[in-house]
């Protein structure tokens, strides 16, 4: 089997293991069954949904390379979150309006819920999971407690990692062009002030992001 | 969403030729539209051609012209210093569309055929002849605020209606239908070049349409020639809130100055019609003239004479005059 069964953690399934075990089982059932049931069990409609095909996939999330077989049609988000249990990653509105799902892909800021993670095969993704440096927090996560940058905070994973890339893209010079190279990210609490404050101090203190 | 293949390509040649082999299939670049689509079931491709990987993401001024691969990404080609010297019309536009996330996956291409945001083409519960071709138009009597004022016909004596009046969301198009633009076409037959102005549709016939691309057919580049616009050029784009939505109106204005007159214009008209709408009479009228408010606003009303409002969108006839008006002083640089 294709897998790199030392990268993955052992609380996170084994998509192909599992795929493995059902067809197994499958195949075990019918090898009991009687002939009507199993001219049923293979016509052509009812196969198991969503499972015809799978696709292998190799990436490297917040430093550790993955391989993984998986439905082309699951979103870089979902994988992250359901495959990965990478949940700090949000899912918002999952259309790409909200920006709660932004990771950086190659170094870019991405909206995980619009790309399919195929597309994703040989990029290097990092979520907020993998932005502070064990327990020591990024810089700007710690401006972001300091300034009171949330209140429910299901954005804030979202607004961190699309600060980070602002700061680094060189958009965080003035409050405006915080508040402009921000406007993908929503905040429905409405800690923008905050949010603006915690950016432009990081930036100001020169500090490596 | 519907099951699909998923196929990447190395080569535009193997590209085309999996395309042209389904009609059901799609290219998927950026994917910040077609994923979108596809999760709501407005597009369900059989095969998912993953484009990703061609040689075409290059941005380079060869002779007369700046040539943007289909791949560019908007983030790109907006920070690009040959773009930014030289067409910075496109630049304005770019960074006025989207947010920073959306420009870092959306591409040059993508842009080009991205599809309406009218909320009847993505209600599946509701009519729309551009989802599904002859079940009604719910915008026309319904909530169009939002909607299309110029239409098919306007200027030739028509002034009739079409069957859609979506309008056309992208910001970067807007600005390449003023700009002397050629978008780059490859297909099974190879290569074909096609203006821009006769790139996209307008809605008479076949509104499912948006574009004159044929089937299986791949935009590899755009190119833009160069021109004498850099120095009085101007992207106005006006929305419901400050950033990150789509323009209510916009306008690209691009002219030429000597001597404290104009010498050459071009204007298109973004948010008003099923495509960026040019405004052709614009150069005849300030050729030659020195440079006004009160000309610019006989300007601004010699076109708008055209528009026709729906049910609720009258207050965009006003809201475009006015818009030209200003895009007309910020290029020129009066007050």
């Amino acid at each position: 089997m294709d897998l790199d069964h030392d990268a993955i953690p052992p609380d996170v399934p084994d998509e192909d293991r599992r795929f493995f075990l059902k067809q197994s089982m499958f195949f075990a059932g019918l090898s009991m069954a009687p002939a009507d049931f199993l001219q049923a069990a293979l016509a052509p409609d009812d196969g198991p949904v969503g499972n015809a095909v799978k696709v292998k996939l190799s990436l490297t999330v917040n430093g550790k390379r993955r391989r993984i077989s998986i439905d082309p049609r699951m979103t870089l988000l979902d994988l992250l979150r359901e495959n990965m249990g990478l949940t700090g990653t949000k899912k918002g509105c999952d259309f790409g309006q909200c920006g709660a799902c932004t990771v950086h892909v190659d170094g870019r800021r991405t909206l995980s819920c619009l790309t399919f993670a195929v597309m994703q095969h040989g990029a290097k993704v990092t979520t907020i999971e993998g932005l502070s440096d064990g327990e020591k927090l990024h810089p700007l996560q710690e401006a972001f407690i300091k300034h009171d940058g949330f209140q429910c905070g299901y954005c804030t994973p979202g607004q961190v990692m699309s600060g980070v890339a602002c700061i680094r893209e060189g958009h965080a010079g003035s409050a405006d062009e915080v508040r402009e190279y921000m406007s993908g990210n929503l905040c429905r609490c409405g800690a923008y002030p905050n949010i603006v404050d915690a950016i432009l101090e990081v930036k100001k203190e020169g500090t490596k992001v | 969403m519907k099951p699909f293949q998923y196929l990447r390509p190395k080569t535009i040649a193997e590209a085309i030729s999996m395309a042209a082999d389904y009609p059901e299939a799609q290219y998927i670049a950026g994917g910040t539209n077609l994923v979108d689509l596809m999760k709501r079931g407005i597009a369900s491709p059989s095969k998912l051609i993953d484009i990703n990987h061609l040689p075409l993401k290059k941005i380079e001024h060869r002779y007369d012209r700046l040539r943007i691969g289909a791949l560019a990404l908007n983030s790109d080609v907006a920070k690009n210093k040959s773009v930014l010297s030289r067409q910075p019309l496109l630049a304005q536009a770019l960074l006025a569309g989207a947010s920073g996330q959306l420009r870092n996956m959306a591409t040059v291409g993508g842009n080009l055929l991205q599809r309406t945001r009218c909320s009847y083409f993505y209600d599946l519960a509701l009519p729309c002849n551009k989802r599904k071709p002859g079940s009604g138009c719910g915008a026309e009597a319904g909530v169009n605020r939002t909607h299309a004022i110029f239409f098919a016909g306007n200027g030739f004596g028509g002034n009739e209606k079409s069957s859609c009046i979506a309008v056309h969301p992208s910001d970067m198009c807007v600005a390449l239908t003023a700009l002397d633009t050629e978008v780059v076409i490859n297909g099974t037959s190879g290569e074909r070049r096609v203006p821009f102005k006769d790139f996209h549709r307008l809605s008479t016939l076949q509104p499912e349409l948006d574009t004159n691309l044929q089937p299986g057919e791949l935009v590899t580049a755009i190119e833009v020639t160069d021109n004498a616009f850099a120095q009085h050029s101007h992207y106005l784009k006006v929305r419901d809130r400050a950033s990150y939505a789509f323009a209510l109106v916009s306008v690209a204005a691009a002219l030429q100055m000597d001597g404290g007159r104009i010498w050459d214009a071009r204007m298109a008209l973004g948010g008003v019609a099923h495509k960026p709408w040019r405004y052709w009479a614009i150069d005849l009228m300030l050729r030659g003239q020195a440079p006004s408010e009160k000309l610019f606003r006989e300007v601004a009303e010699h076109e708008m004479q055209s528009a026709k409002a729906t049910t609720q969108n009258a207050f965009k006839i006003k809201l475009t005059s006015n818009a030209i008006v200003a895009a007309l002083k910020a290029a020129t640089g009066i007050s």
